[in-house]
């Protein structure tokens, strides 16, 4: 390997994403969907920039924000409803749940 | 010159990994999953009572306490995921009905292959697609939709330079979040508010992908299953859904610093 095809390999490899082009690769990055080459100039670009390590922070902290977002509670009628559609379609098919029986 | 060892590799003993450690980066090139960035997620339901067997039984035995635990464990989110294929409460809140009655006519015949939690999104979007195409709302899945671009930046070009010598640069530098950001969110209502509008405003495929694996935790494969769309194309619609979650948490977030506490 001569000198000159040496420095175009490790041009190559390193690569030089711009912040933009590192910003739309987070996600393909966190699913581990990024190629060798990729994940290479991707964390070679971190390694010298705050910004976009500060940027993959916030997008890690969002999902684990969003990861942990309750839904809204079910009204209690909702479930009484639900409730009583469990238990009449248990009489339907021959089957006398506890609960059937007391109601009755 | 800081920063080429840390402190794992300084004393050698295993632990976190650090990107600007060179050996660290080395390990995280060979075990790209187990990465320096790679978020813990702590799913808020793993710690549930019954594993899927034991609903499935349950439930075709017609046993009260399992049904009652899958309403607490599942209603909640199918709501949520409703509200992502249908454009309003009240047909969300029917197609759930509808979807628990698919639940009692199907549990007798369902063999396990998927995970029930997969096994009831897919009930529910089946019947929100019909739904959808009956009230002719529905947007086909996949193809670019009104007003969502395929192709292009998926962050708004606003955030970076667009020309001169610093094009692609931040304009301004996202900040460093504090490490207890997550928890302060979820405890401020307001901010919790802030992050459902900004779901609610995206475009539907992407509140889809978004709903399903970040706020319900579905695998990508599950996902790409049930909306019928490739992995790519699963990833470009969450990581625009994403961006655009981040966004207004990074608003709500600098708002917060200028208010008095």
């Amino acid at each position: 390997m001569n000198h000159h095809f040496r420095q175009r390999l490790m041009a190559y490899m390193i690569g030089n994403l711009s912040c933009q082009e590192v910003a739309a690769l987070v996600t393909d990055y966190l699913d581990g969907a990024l190629s060798l080459t990729q994940r290479i100039r991707f964390h070679m670009h971190l390694g010298l920039c705050v910004a976009c390590r500060n940027f993959l922070k916030q997008m890690r902290y969002t999902i684990s924000t969003l990861r942990r977002l309750p839904p809204d509670p079910t009204p209690p009628h909702v479930k009484a409803q639900l409730h009583r559609r469990f238990t009449d379609w248990n009489v339907n098919r021959g089957l006398s749940s506890d609960c059937a029986e007391e109601k009755k | 010159m800081g920063g080429l060892l840390c402190t794992n590799h300084l004393d050698s003993s295993p632990g976190e990994r650090d990107n600007r450690c060179i050996p660290c980066i080395w390990l995280s090139l060979i075990q790209p999953r187990a990465g320096p960035f790679l978020p813990s997620m702590p799913s808020p339901f793993s710690t549930s009572d019954f594993d899927d067997v034991t609903v499935i039984k349950g439930l075709q035995q017609g046993n009260e306490h399992i049904f009652e635990y899958v309403v607490n464990r599942y209603s909640g989110s199918l709501l949520r995921v409703a509200l992502a294929f249908v454009p309003s409460r009240a047909v969300a809140e029917e197609v759930v009905q509808e979807t628990w009655l698919g639940v009692f006519e199907g549990i007798g015949r369902f063999e396990g292959r998927s995970s029930f939690q997969t096994w009831l999104f897919r009930i529910l979007s089946n019947r929100a697609k019909t739904r959808g195409v009956r009230e002719s709302r529905y947007e086909p899945m996949g193809l670019g939709t009104a007003g969502e671009r395929e192709d292009g930046p998926s962050l708004d070009d606003s955030l970076f330079v667009t020309e001169g010598s610093r094009a692609g640069h931040w304009k301004v530098p996202p900040a460093d979040w504090e490490p207890d950001t997550p928890e302060r969110a979820l405890l401020s209502k307001e901010c919790r508010e802030t992050i459902e509008a900004a779901i609610a405003a995206l475009p539907l495929t992407q509140r889809q992908v978004i709903t399903l694996r970040d706020l319900e935790g579905m695998s990508s494969e599950d996902i790409c299953n049930i909306l019928d769309i490739s992995e790519t194309n699963q990833r470009v619609l969450l990581h625009r859904a994403r961006t655009k979650v981040r966004q207004s948490l990074n608003h709500y977030l600098a708002q917060e610093k200028h208010l008095p506490s």
